[in-house]
């Protein structure tokens, strides 16, 4: 059985300062891997969306965790921009629904979040695997989850392997054609570039897998 | 900091401050048409919200320029919403700039085909709906450069926004009903095409670099206006050479009947002169007239650019009697006047 750790506000908290770390340490990756197939402003807009978050959550101490996310989301929303704002913005909005009112979460509860978040991007931005973006890491990382869950795994194996998976996802995006999003423009051309929004989304991920290590 | 903005050619102080900074200069230079709303990042006409009137609204990344700013005032856009440069703006400026244009006569948002502006201001709908404020939105693909709808976004959003700005706008303005406006609207996006090709890339002041690396001596054919990549690249060609692959893409795509009048716009990308502009118009109106169209209106110079590009795009738009008293009707922005 798994280890039933509970996790909090504190850790919704961390997750997104752990995520505006990596954002900020990656941008100019990012920026790289967007100017390949985009229009290069990918990890500009994720590090000022995520250093909002980190302001916005630091004067708001004392929400529920699923309260934090949905404010998380807000955020996103109102200060990213571009396609990116409101897909992550509307995805933690509905992650923070699906965890509820209650002062702390379970793993079968954050497994629910990523599953509510990963539906939000797709029924947004209708897109499916294999149109190469942040659904190729997203989806296998909340099947890694489920799965990994299911088998009564620990937290911590769980979370490595949906960042492991994430990673993977992203790696596979280079051989794809987009088919949505400024890249899908570039037809043929966008073969053999990672996406952007698939690397930030293992980012994300990678970032989840941390703070929940560190959890006590 | 410094030393890397000065290393970029650009007349600029902070590289996070040049939106705001623009758009204070263009509310600046321009006060009897428009203000500019600081605290919403918005540009408003000076006289908003104009009662019993359809209100317009457009916005888009910056970078774009004079599109969307310098298209608000009289006789075309009532706000416009700009974003970061080649970012979509947030659904709160959208929100704001729909909320301050409400004459009660109905909302249209002009939304130009892009995943990020499409999303952005669909949530912007959405809560102004909420709020009781009737909005319809616009979506203006109309370059076909992009030709794989099934395998791609759908085609982008370029020259017609113009176009549809101004047509739009004179028909709000004549007092016609919401149903109207958003009628001749989608009339220009649906009788407008547009191609583009760029001579060099553009350096976003936030990155600092060039999006893409365009060696001498080529050309990037099929460009959007975001500093992306086009379709393929080629040996950078003659004006001649230039104008038949743009008429080519966007007659065959409008496919007009013989004898149909229509608006010729031949725009640039930022960094071309209208020396050239001008030249590329001749070799356009040449080849237009000799595919059996009447070019009874044009419009030639930089209206919606990226950046300091080097390049130009051509948008053709099918006019009836309608659109070319509404092309011609009194406007006045920061960016086109006539009339009076």
């Amino acid at each position: 059985m798994a280890v039933a750790i509970a996790m909090d506000a504190q850790t919704v908290t961390a997750w997104m300062n752990e995520i505006a770390a990596s954002v900020r340490a990656e941008r100019d990756y990012l920026v790289q891997l967007d100017a390949a197939i985009g229009d290069g402003d990918h990890g500009i807009n994720l590090n000022r969306g995520f250093d909002a978050v980190v302001l916005a959550l630091s004067t708001e101490p004392d929400g529920t965790p699923g309260k934090l996310l949905i404010l998380s989301g807000k955020t996103l929303v109102s200060t990213v921009g571009g396609a990116s704002g409101p897909l992550w913005g509307s995805a933690l909005r509905k992650a923070g629904r699906a965890l509820g009112d209650g002062p702390t979460f379970d793993l079968a509860q954050l497994v629910d979040a990523m599953a509510a978040a990963l539906a939000s991007i797709q029924d947004l931005g209708a897109a499916v695997p294999g149109d190469k973006t942040m659904v190729d890491a997203l989806e296998p990382a909340v099947a890694a989850m489920r799965e990994g869950l299911a088998r009564g795994a620990s937290s911590g194996a769980i979370l490595r392997s949906a960042a492991e998976a994430a990673e993977a996802g992203m790696r596979a995006t280079i051989p794809m054609q987009a088919r949505k999003g400024r890249a899908s423009y570039l037809g043929e051309r966008s073969i053999g570039h990672q996406d952007p929004g698939a690397t930030s989304t293992a980012l994300i991920m990678r970032a989840l897998e941390r703070t929940v290590a560190g959890t006590p | 900091m410094a030393t890397a903005t000065r290393r970029m050619r650009k007349i600029i102080n902070e590289p996070d401050q040049v939106v705001k900074e623009s758009l204070a200069g263009l509310a600046a230079s321009v006060p009897d048409i428009l203000r500019y709303d600081v605290a919403n990042q918005i540009l408003v006409r000076a006289d908003a919200p104009v009662k019993g009137k359809v209100a317009l609204i457009s916005g888009g990344g910056s970078g774009h320029e004079p599109l969307h700013g310098g298209f608000v005032g009289k006789g075309m856009l009532d706000a416009a919403c700009p974003g970061e440069v080649f970012t979509s703006p947030v659904p709160d400026q959208m929100l704001a700039a729909t909320k301050a244009v409400d004459g009660g006569a109905g909302v249209i948002h002009i939304v130009k085909n892009y995943t990020g502006d499409v999303l952005n201001f669909k949530m912007a709908a959405d809560e102004a709906a909420d709020e009781g404020i009737k909005v319809e939105a616009i979506v203006i693909d109309d370059d076909v450069a992009v030709q794989d709808s099934l395998y791609t976004a759908g085609r982008r959003g370029v020259g017609a926004t113009v176009i549809a700005e101004k047509i739009g706008g004179a028909a709000a303005e004549r007092g016609d009903s919401l149903e109207a406006v958003v009628s001749a609207i989608k009339q220009v996006n649906a009788r407008g095409r547009s191609f583009g090709i760029a001579l060099s890339s553009c350096i976003p002041p936030a990155s600092g670099n060039p999006i893409f690396d365009l060696p001498e001596g080529e050309m990037e054919v099929g460009i959007g206006i975001h500093g992306e990549p086009g379709r393929r690249r080629a040996p950078l060609g003659s004006a001649a050479e230039i104008a038949d692959i743009m008429v080519e893409a966007v007659t065959s795509d409008l496919a007009a009947k013989s004898g149909s009048n229509v608006l010729a716009f031949v725009n640039g990308m930022g960094g071309t002169p209208l020396l050239e502009l001008y030249l590329l118009y001749g070799e356009v109106e040449k080849r237009l007239r000799a595919a059996g169209l009447k070019v009874t209106r044009n419009l030639v110079g930089s209206y919606i650019t990226s950046l300091e590009m080097a390049g130009a795009s051509l948008t053709v738009v099918e006019l009836d009697d309608n659109l070319t008293a509404l092309w011609d009707a009194p406007v006045h922005t920061a960016a086109l006047r006539w009339g009076g």
